[in-house]
């Protein structure tokens, strides 16, 4: 079984080395059909998440967050002001827990540093020309080492879409490898900006792509385009985590980003993590929601739990 | 880990009267000689109804009813008239949604989320759709005023109480004629609640009756001279009493009777999506079902993989109370019902096809079945050819395309069949070898008022469901 096991992982490093050996191995995979994954989706949403266990996936949900903020407007007084909040999220409530990571631009980082450092909170930054990623390969090589020696010690890279829809997967490939080796220690999250991959076919196939080249974490969006997060969309994405953890034994982690604004939601792709890939993706280490206003429905359902009644949006704040 | 808490739909919705009498002539009336049986809930055992059982008389007392509403009203009035009725009648199956849920989960023992999604939501659904015929059968198909057939005996399972009860009086009411229903005698009380929507919905006294009781109170209704039309949904055996009962009268007869389907998976299909596929081919509804997709024929090239995809999800599955709405698969529905599982099983295993469950906890009180898989089961077991009518799944394997139009066909039985491919040309060269009245393609077990719905050979004749299912109600 080892033997088996060792052998099955060996192949699939020698992927990367060859455009055909890829592709034939990319378009082998088993097909998606869209009805029916949308059909399960839809199902798994139904899931009624009362009393207790509603408070465990509250809290759950609110360590998994990557609070994030990705405008041009950002300033340092902004991003501190995040970062405090992912270290406190409610105030008022020292039982309440820490967020996963704080998520800015490469320049912010600094800033964000000097709050998080020694919390536990990790600190991720956006990378390789995000969002589009069109810039030069040493552009974004240049802006993911910026980011970690700035302090990031999570990545988000977006992978070159262009490349992937035309074909080039070699192309992609290769600069997710260059990317992690820029990394260093950082953990590598793999934005597959699933919205303009258009078909879930697409989306098996780059899923598995960003885990050959070694990406940590993969993740929906970019959160700039007008599709970003779906749940049809993390569930492809949960499976093909599933199926590579069975084939090589590495465990990638899953990231949706954009569009998750409320705790029913954030419940809904819980359940969905549970009954596809099971309680070792239960963890903010194996899953993260790429969010900025879901937090404080959480933080909002949470007094509700423990009050009983519900706040205005006022006793919650706004950073 | 991540447990659920309880989060049950509240029985509080619906009021279950201790006792219920017949509905004839729109009244509730009690039987002539005063017998009575009992209706339970198969998830706890515990009573919920004394149920009026309709004898000889009775039936004829029905039956006379539904001859005069015919003649005197429902007949004679016009098409748009009649619509307005079966409007009116899903719009308030719709309002009372809840109630019918809950009642339908407690008296059959099937999950809230199914009875909640899929049963009533299908049930309106029917509704609406043959109250839009019932002004416009000249356009039907059947040449120009097609004349409704007179009074039509319907007798229906307990697998989908409500749903088989608006299959069957739907296309009758639409086509003009009236109708004497008798329900399963295991599952009355939707049936009840659907005659008090008639009399809230005004529907003129005698255009539907409905007669409780078993065996006897369903051969009487069906053998009563006085009616013109006999619809029966149910075991193959009981639909070929009724075929040779029927022979040499009037009567015209349609029968939904049995199925033992292949669900049929390539190597080229989907996998997620075809286990999800084949998970509700054959545990919707506890698998009683008869078009259930009780065979999977899985190419031997993907059959491991497709397995354990398989066992997997199947460990997800949640076995327990009806009423809770996170309940996937709910009680067996009766203890008789239960009995014939366990033997088929434990059939399986003694002609040497292994067993599989995953790690279920059932209550201790009602009927339980864990849902089960037979693999290596070959075409000559007794799990390959009868049908179970409950959730266990018999595994075969095939090599090549012709082998499992073979497989699939090798059945007294032919009601429904899966496909799974990612190969459009392969599924229509499969839909037109199979011999099934309905051939799903990449999905499983969906139904729509719209679609024509039957089988072939020992799984009955006639179509029910679209513009086809009037055919069965109009004298063409």
């Amino acid at each position: 079984m080892t033997a088996t096991a060792t052998s099955a992982r060996s192949d699939l490093s020698e992927l990367g080395r060859s455009e055909t050996a890829l592709r034939t191995f990319l378009h082998g995979l088993p097909g998606v059909d869209q009805v029916g994954a949308e059909q399960r989706a839809a199902q798994l949403g139904t899931r009624s998440i009362k009393t207790t266990a509603k408070a465990q996936a509250i809290d759950l949900a609110i360590r998994m967050v990557d609070l994030t903020t990705l405008e041009g407007a950002d300033t340092p007084g902004k991003v501190r002001a995040l970062a405090t909040k992912a270290l406190r999220p409610d105030p008022a409530d020292p039982s309440c827990p820490h967020v996963g990571a704080v998520c800015v631009y490469p320049s912010m980082v600094p800033y964000v540093a000097e709050v998080l450092r020694g919390s536990g909170v990790h600190l991720a930054s956006v990378a390789t020309a995000f969002p589009s990623g069109q810039a030069p390969l040493e552009v974004k090589l240049a802006d993911t080492r910026a980011a970690v020696a700035a302090g990031a010690d999570e990545i988000d890279m977006v992978i070159n879409r262009g490349a992937f829809l035309a074909g080039r997967y070699r192309e992609v490939y290769d600069e997710i490898v260059a990317t992690k080796e820029a990394c260093g220690d950082a953990h590598l999250k793999v934005i597959l900006e699933t919205g303009e991959l258009a078909t879930y076919d697409n989306v098996r196939r780059a899923s598995w792509l960003a885990m050959l080249a070694g990406g940590d974490f993969i993740k929906t969006s970019t959160g700039k385009v007008p599709v970003a997060a779906t749940m049809p969309v993390t569930l492809v994405m949960l499976e093909a985590v599933r199926d590579f953890r069975a084939a090589t034994g590495r465990q990638v982690g899953v990231k949706p980003a954009g569009g998750i604004k409320t705790s029913k939601d954030a419940i809904k792709y819980l359940v969905m993590v549970n009954e596809t890939v099971g309680p070792d993706w239960l963890d903010p280490d194996w899953f993260r929601f790429g969010a900025s206003s879901l937090l404080n429905d959480l933080l909002m359902q949470r007094t509700k739990l423990t009050t009983g009644v519900y706040s205005g949006p006022d006793y919650f704040t706004l950073d | 880990m991540f447990e659920y808490a309880p989060a049950p739909e509240s029985r509080s919705v619906v009021d279950i009267k201790p006792s219920y009498g017949l509905f004839v002539d729109g009244t509730f009336v009690d039987p002539t000689d005063g017998g009575s049986f009992k209706s339970i809930n198969p998830a706890s055992e515990e009573v919920l109804a004394e149920i009026a059982e309709a004898g000889s008389q009775d039936v004829d007392r029905a039956v006379r009813a539904a001859r005069k509403a015919y003649e005197k009203v429902w007949g004679p009035m016009p098409g748009r008239d009649r619509a307005k009725y079966l409007f009116r009648i899903a719009r308030l199956i719709q309002e009372r949604s809840r109630e019918l849920a809950v009642l339908e989960s407690l008296d059959n023992g099937k999950p809230i989320k199914e009875s909640r999604d899929v049963d009533v939501p299908l049930v309106a659904a029917h509704f609406f759709y043959y109250a839009g015929w019932a002004d416009k059968l000249d356009h039907a198909g059947f040449g120009p005023a097609p004349r409704p057939l007179g009074v039509a005996a319907q007798v229906i399972p307990w697998n989908f109480p409500l749903l088989m009860l608006a299959w069957k009086i739907a296309p009758a009411l639409a086509a003009g004629n009236t109708v004497v229903l008798k329900p399963a005698e295991t599952t009355p009380l939707t049936a009840l609640l659907f005659a008090e929507i008639c009399q809230q919905a005004d529907l003129p006294a005698g255009v539907v009756n409905i007669v409780t009781g078993a065996g006897d109170t369903g051969r009487a209704l069906v053998e009563h001279p006085g009616v013109d039309k006999v619809a029966f949904t149910g075991s193959t055996e009981v639909g070929k009493a009724i075929a040779r009962a029927v022979a040499g009268t009037r009567k015209k007869l349609t029968l939904e009777l049995g199925g033992k389907a292949a669900n049929i998976v390539f190597d080229d299909a989907p996998v997620d999506q075809a286990v999800e596929g084949i998970v509700n081919g054959i545990f919707f509804n506890q698998g009683h079902v008869c078009c259930a997709g009780s065979r999977l024929l899985v190419q031997e090239s993907v059959a491991d993989r497709v397995l354990e995809s398989l066992k997997r999800r199947m460990a997800q599955l949640r076995v327990g109370d009806p009423l809770d709405k996170n309940t996937d698969i709910g009680a067996i529905n009766s203890a008789a019902q239960l009995e014939r599982i366990r033997e088929l099983s434990e059939a399986g295993a003694a002609e040497g096809a292994e067993r599989w469950s995953p790690a279920c906890e059932l209550p201790d009180r009602g009927f339980w079945f864990a849902p089960t898989i037979f693999t290596g089961v070959t075409q000559a077991h007794r799990i390959a050819r009868e049908e179970i009518f409950g959730p266990v799944l018999s595994v075969l394997t095939f090599r090549t395309p012709a082998e499992a139009v073979e497989k699939a066909n090798n059945t007294p039985y032919g009601l429904s069949a899966g496909i799974w491919t990612d190969k459009g040309s392969r599924i229509l060269w499969l839909a037109d070898r199979l011999r099934a009245g309905v051939v799903w393609a990449n999905t499983f077990n969906k139904f729509d008022p719209t679609s024509p719905f039957g089988g072939y050979k020992e799984s009955g004749y006639g179509r029910e469901g679209g513009r086809h299912g009037l055919e069965a109600y109009l004298n063409v």
